[in-house]
Formats: C-alpha cells, structure tokens, sequence
C-alpha cells in the first residue's frame, strides 16, 4: 500500500503531531522561527475541541503549561532561544512538581537577542537543566519533519509515564523547511487514562491532590532531588536512543544531532568515496545522553579520533569528551551566528585535520 | 454541647502559621465558607501565590496549585482552560500580584478569564520580612524604604482595583476591608459574588482586601487595625470598582 504522505513546514507538521498525541491545550508567543507553531494551533485547536491561548509573554504561557499539565491536561508550548530562557523559571517548576509536557525549542542564534538563523548554541541549556536546581528533561534532537512528527506524537506518552517535561530541540532549519510527512492517527483523548495525581477538581479532604515545588525543610527536598534522579537513571536506561551511520569499520568518527547530522551524514558518503574510512553517530535523545555508543567505539583499536559538528562553538562535544572519557581524541568543528556549514567544508576540515 | 459555628469543611485541620493579628486566617476563612456555601467543592481548584499565603495549598481543603511568584493568574488560566467546567481561584499578596505578576493579572483581567481573584493588599512584603511593596503607601516604612516610601526614591503606589477596572475585560472587582465585623461581612459577601461570576460564566473578578501584617508594620493587632482603618483606607477607598450586573441595570 502506497503510504499517504502530505508536504509540511516542520513547525506545522510537529503541532499537527502534536494534536494527534493527544495535544488539547497549547499557549505560546510569537517569536521567530517557530511562528508557525502558533498560527496553526490556532486554527487547528478549535476544530478539535482543543485551546489554543497567544499568552502575554513566554513566561506566562509556560506556567499556563504548569496550571493545565498540572490539572491533567496534555499541554504544550514552543518557543525559540530567548523566549525558551524566559520559560526557565517554570520549566524548573514543572520539572520538580513532576507534570507532563511538551516544549519545542526551534533554536535561533545567540546569544542576547541573536539572529533568526538555525544554531545549536542552546544545547546545554536544555540539556543540563535550563533553570534553577537539580533537574533535567527528556530531550530529543530531531534531524527530519517525519522524525520530529514521530517524537511530538509519542511526547505525551513518555512525558506522562515519567512524569517529566518532554523538550524537542529543533532548529530554524527544522522549523522551517518543507519535507513529505506521514501522519500518524489521531489518538482520542477520551481513551485517556485519568491521571490520579492531577488537579482535575475532583477531590477534596484526603484524597485532594496537591501541585507543588516547595519543599521548607531539607530532608523531603533532598529526597526529592534522589527520587528525580532514579527517574533519570531510568530514563538512560530505556529512552536512550541514537542512530549510527557507518559507524562498524570507521576510524574517524564524526558525531552531530539535528538538521547537521544530515549535513554530517553526507560528508562522511563523500569521505567514504575518497576512501577515508568515517562514520557518523547521531544521538536522538540528547538527554538521556547515548554515551556507551562512545564508550563502545572509544574501546575500538582501529578509531583515531572523534569530531563533534554543531552549530555552536562547541556544547555536546563536552558529553563527547565525557564519554570518551580520554581514551580517543576529541575535536570539534562549528559554525555558529546562524551559518551553517556544507558536507563540503565538513569533508574539507577533516582531509585537512582542520578540527580542534 | 450546642454548636455556634463550625469550622468551614473547606479548611483542613493544618493550623495556621501566619502571625498573631494577620488577616490571612481571616480571609481564608471567608473564602472556604463561600465555598461551603456555594456547594462548588466537587470541581474546584484554588492557587496558592509565593508570598505569606504560599502554604495555602496546606489549609485549603481542595485541589490545590502552587504557583510561581506572581504567576497565579496564568496557572489559572491554564487550569480554567483545560477544564472550563472547574471553579478555579487564585489567592495572591500584593507583592505577587502588583509587582512580579502585574502583566499576568492585567492580562487575565483584559481576557475576562472566567475566574475568582483574591487579592490581599498589606501594603508590605511580610515572608521576606518587610520590604516596601508596589502597595506601600507614600511615608511608609519598609525596610528596604527605612525611613518611610518618598516619590523621589520610589514613586508611587499602585492601586489595582482602580487600574484594573479600567480595563473592558473585568466582570467584578471590589476593594474591601479586613478591619471589622461590618467590613469582614461586606468582604464576605464581596467574596461570593466573585465565586457567583464564575459559576454564572460571567468572566474575570477580583475582590482586593486591606489586611493588615502586624509583624512588619512592628504595631499591636489592635494598632494595626487602627492603621488600616484611618490610613491605608484613606489612600484605599473601599468600594465597587466594577461590576458588569450594575452597569447592565
């Protein structure tokens, strides 16, 4: 059977995926290059009985997030790097009150108000933490409109069953271009499970639920910092995912995630032709991160080095070197203020031995 | 034993921490027996601010959110949208609501979202123990204002029941007081008819209440009534600032 595919803008396809999942609540501010997030939720939402609010600014809407997860709802927001750190706060309280959520970061360059051109720069903040205090979330570094659709299909899934905010960190490139689609089904929200933990209204005396973060006596936080961490420890253990590309004979391995890991990819089939024998490891998840792929090649008598190609002036290549864990040289090559590099200057720096 | 009055069943058992002679207790306590009354526990969800009534999530008898500071009215929102069929209120001080949160509450106001305000003007910061507050009247003293709020060094004082009814968005906003029996009444009554908005779908409400913070005003309670009494309702008039049943008569 000939699959149904539909040419869509990545910001679009993703919102659209979104609502399949199961997506009924969206608030969000404008702001370049994930506008279009917005304008189609717009339209969308109310033909599925959803609500979509413009809020009055990035702060607002993610805790509109906190207030909506927090009651049982499947909600999201998306924003672009400054409006991402403007959501901080309440990322920091929604991870420590444990509500499920989706948040889509369509990274512009920085830092201060930057560019609008696709970067990576803001790798470790979604991927350490982001805000205040000891947390993390799960993130995910698509490379295509299909993959991104997958990932903000299955988003509430995973955000619900570890009770913890879901992050797609895209780019302006993912955002922005257009790529044939295959839409999943429409997932029906009354086949929901009732979340006991929510805030729905519904229960009063013992039985009512609380949504908190504050925690005034150290022993319970403490105990709270432990009891997010397992959460993360399981989270590696089972949502670690990465993809590896020629990886088996390679001695140089080149790594990126995203839209440059295409870039990557077809740097390492033009180093292939010329007989230079390179591979590609692409994590997806970018937290939990896929260090024993790493550790796996590290360990391989025949690898010389690791290069890490971002769009930053060097963010994962520090998970790389941790991974590593000194056993192979790490380099490094990026662009960053919203250039992107071609596979051409990709195979250019690594003919050259042009990395870090 | 014949019973006078009971304790509202939308308040739990937690005693209170707030200081001898604030009126937290005394507002909490109106809103649960509003509550009680209105018989709309069944789907209710409450917020709780940062600020002294942050544990209020600890003594309302219900759902409850702890918000952000500031952030009350766009946890709300959020709650309110995602099931417009739930009672959703938001409990905030003046530092929460006037300063941090001052775009999240113009913008719940402009929205007219279908929700019940309670919002406690004492004129100071009492958690972090008495800073000058957006509310802060002119002389005042505060700490971080020693020698009392001047316009030169900080301007002037922001009155919320007055700006917000500005806006077309509101359905109800009243300022009353926590000083006395008459007034705890009229606040009382105040409080239900914002609850009676919401149930009605009538839209956004706020009832604002002078209270008093005995603590960092360094008064008795007793002082600290008279304070409120002669000035911050002075600067503060009491009264319907908006009301959208009033202006369809």
């Amino acid at each position: 059977m000939k699959e149904n595919k539909k040419l869509m803008k990545g910001n679009e396809a993703i919102a659209e995926a979104a609502i399949r999942g199961g997506c009924r609540c969206y608030f969000g501010y404008p702001i370049t290059p994930q506008s279009e997030i917005p304008e189609y939720m717009s339209a969308r939402m109310p033909e599925v009985g959803g609500t979509f609010l413009q809020a009055e600014s990035e702060i607002a809407a993610i805790n509109m997030v906190y207030g909506a997860g927090g009651a049982g709802a499947r909600a999201m927001t998306s924003s672009s790097s400054p409006g991402i750190s403007l959501k901080q706060e309440g990322i920091s309280y929604i991870a420590c009150a444990e509500i499920p959520c989706l948040i889509v970061n369509m990274v512009r360059s920085g830092p201060g108000l930057g560019g609008i051109q696709p970067s990576q720069c803001d790798y470790f903040q979604a991927c350490k933490g982001g805000g205040h205090g000891d947390y993390k979330l799960l993130v995910y570094g698509p490379s295509s409109v299909q993959e991104a659709v997958d990932i903000a299909y299955e988003a509430f899934e995973k955000a619900i069953e570890y009770r913890t905010p879901v992050m797609i960190l895209g780019d302006g490139m993912l955002g922005q271009i257009m790529e044939p689609v295959a839409l999943p089904e429409m997932k029906d929200p009354a086949t929901f499970a009732r979340l006991p933990w929510a805030t729905d209204g519904t229960k009063t005396g013992k039985e009512r639920r609380i949504i908190n973060s504050l925690y005034i006596t150290p022993d319970p936080l403490e105990a709270i910092n432990h009891k997010l961490f397992k959460k993360y420890e399981l989270m590696a253990e089972r949502e670690t995912r990465c993809e590896e590309y020629r990886c088996d004979d390679a001695e140089i391995l080149l790594t990126a995630y995203g839209t440059v890991a295409r870039i990557a990819k077809s740097a390492v089939d033009m180093l292939r032709e010329k007989g230079v024998k390179v591979g590609l490891i692409r994590p997806i998840t970018l937290f939990p991160f896929p260090s024993k792929v790493y550790e796996k090649h590290a360990e391989r008598n025949e690898v010389k080095k690791f290069i890490s190609v971002e769009l930053s002036m060097g963010q994962m290549v520090e998970d790389v070197r941790l991974s590593v864990n000194g056993k192979k040289p790490v380099g490094f090559y990026g662009r960053c203020g919203g250039n992107v590099m071609t596979s051409e200057d990709i195979v250019e720096a690594v003919l050259q031995g042009e990395v870090k | 034993m014949a019973v006078f009055k009971k304790k509202p069943e939308m308040l739990t058992d937690v005693p209170f921490h707030y200081c001898p002679g604030c009126t937290h207790g005394i507002a909490h306590r109106l809103v649960a027996e509003v509550i009680d009354e209105l018989n709309i526990k069944d789907h209710l969800v409450g917020i709780a601010p940062v600020g002294c009534a942050v544990f209020a999530y600890d003594y309302f008898n219900c759902d409850m959110q702890e918000a952000a500071h500031g952030r009350a009215p766009a946890v709300a929102t959020g709650i309110k949208r995602s099931d417009p069929n739930n009672i959703v209120f938001a409990y905030q001080g003046d530092g929460d609501l006037a300063s941090i949160g001052m775009a999240e509450i113009v913008h719940a106001a402009a929205r007219s979202e279908n929700i019940t305000v309670i919002f406690i003007n004492n004129a100071i910061y009492g958690m972090t123990g008495g800073q000058m507050a957006p509310t802060t009247m002119l002389g005042q003293k505060a700490s971080t204002c020693q020698k009392g709020r001047t316009v030169a060094a900080n301007g002037y004082p922001i009155h919320v029941s007055e700006m917000l009814s500005q806006l077309q968005g509101p359905a109800y906003i009243e300022r009353c007081a926590l000083t006395d029996v008459p007034h705890i009444n009229k606040a009382k009554a105040a409080i239900k008819h914002a609850f009676r908005n919401q149930i009605d779908g009538k839209g956004f409400s706020l009832v604002e209440l002078i209270s008093t913070c005995p603590s960092n005003w360094k008064m008795s309670p007793l002082e600290s009534i008279e304070y409120a009494k002669n000035e911050m309702m002075k600067i503060y008039p009491l009264g319907v600032y908006k009301d959208i049943d009033k202006e369809a008569e």
